[in-house]
């Protein structure tokens, strides 16, 4: 999933002073399960905004939705029969909910209320951690199902430099080596020969390398 | 001149605190009505929402009481609620509300005196910190004409 992570409550309202009644957008996908922007969430930054305005005696509206999807143009329609009342939309979605909302409504304001941050998946209640980069070129089937783009601070691909020690990276003691993983998930798996297979140097142009990226499917279109 | 007289919702677990404060009455231990009783199955049944709310529509004070550590009759609830109250404390400092006003305390249905106690000392740390802020919004005028 995508993940993100709520901005500091001085940034979000400095970013809607002077609005009078903003429309709080929230998302029911990635920002939902990454407890950051779901419905729960709009709930409780719509109270404390309020409660922030109230505190300086101004009234602020604010209106809450939360949409199934906001990366997708069937669901942002939705906001239309209430983008014309507002002064701003708050956004609680990733970065592509915030951009999707803006490209439709061109002439209303829109901000991000969230930080978004990486694609990652949960290790236990509460804690997430990045596991892919989007490098469009994947290769998990050659390391044992563990990224070294994602989970290595240097992104090597033959093995782990000298910064790594009992198992451990040497940025952090709470960031495993990726190559560590590597290795330990090959013996499990019985294949440590193919460890030393060198990886070709990679072709980053199909990440971002080479620019935005796009899918066109033309049986979908 | 009038003393301030705070208002306070204090979330009660049916198991602990809610018994302990019927416990109190029975004690006849007085404790301050200031203090405003909603019960709940667990205390971890209290979302953040709910204790958001009530600032937001006036509450001075949130008191969260659950059971004591390792008698929570569903595990763990009141460790949830005291994560969920650590965590707001801290939202609501973002904002500038003061996060004793919130609390989460904790007690044994036998434990009245401890009920009628920790009412007493909370609507007391209530007077002391003044209205809520929040309270402000009584007096609130628009900030910006909607387009």
């Amino acid at each position: 999933m995508i993940t993100a992570e709520r901005k500091p409550m001085d940034e979000i309202m400095e970013s809607i002073d002077g609005c009078g009644r903003i429309l709080l957008v929230g998302c029911n996908e990635c920002v939902t399960v990454c407890a950051a922007g779901g419905r729960k969430e709009v709930a409780l930054l719509a109270s404390a905004l309020q409660m922030a305005s109230m505190k300086k005696g101004r009234a602020l509206d604010v209106r809450e939705m939360t949409l199934e999807r906001q990366c997708d143009p069937e669901y942002v329609e939705e906001l239309a029969p209430h983008i014309g009342q507002v002064d701003a939309v708050l956004s609680m979605a990733c970065g592509c909910g915030v951009q999707e909302i803006a490209r439709r409504f061109k002439t209303t304001r829109v901000f991000p209320a969230l930080n978004t941050t990486f694609m990652g998946a949960s290790e236990g209640p509460g804690i997430w951690a990045e596991r892919c980069q989007g490098c469009g070129d994947c290769l998990l089937g050659l390391t044992g199902g563990i990224c070294p783009i994602a989970r290595c601070a240097k992104r090597l691909m033959n093995g782990p430099c000298g910064g790594s020690g009992n198992g451990k990276c040497e940025i952090s003691d709470d960031v495993d080596c990726a190559w560590h993983l590597i290795w330990e998930r090959m013996k499990e798996l019985g294949i440590e020969d193919r460890y030393e297979d060198v990886i070709s140097a990679k072709d980053w142009r199909t990440g971002r390398g080479g620019g935005p990226r796009r899918i066109v499917r033309e049986d979908l279109k | 001149m009038q003393r301030f007289e705070p208002t306070i919702v204090a979330f009660c677990c049916h198991y602990c605190a809610y018994t302990a404060a019927d416990m109190a009455g029975s004690m006849r231990l007085a404790y301050p009505p200031n203090v405003k009783i909603l019960r709940v199955p667990c205390s971890g049944k209290v979302d953040a929402i709910h204790i958001m709310k009530a600032l937001e529509k006036g509450a001075d004070g949130v008191l969260v009481a659950g059971c004591l550590e390792g008698d929570c009759h569903f595990k763990n609830g009141n460790v949830k609620a005291l994560q969920r109250v650590t965590y707001l404390q801290r939202f609501l400092e973002e904002i500038g509300i003061e996060p004793e006003r919130v609390q989460m305390v904790t007690m044994s249905a036998g434990m009245g005196s401890r009920f009628a106690k920790i009412a007493a000392e909370f609507t007391d740390t209530m007077r002391e910190l003044g209205p809520s802020p929040v309270k402000a919004g009584d007096r609130m005028e628009p900030c910006a004409k909607a387009s």
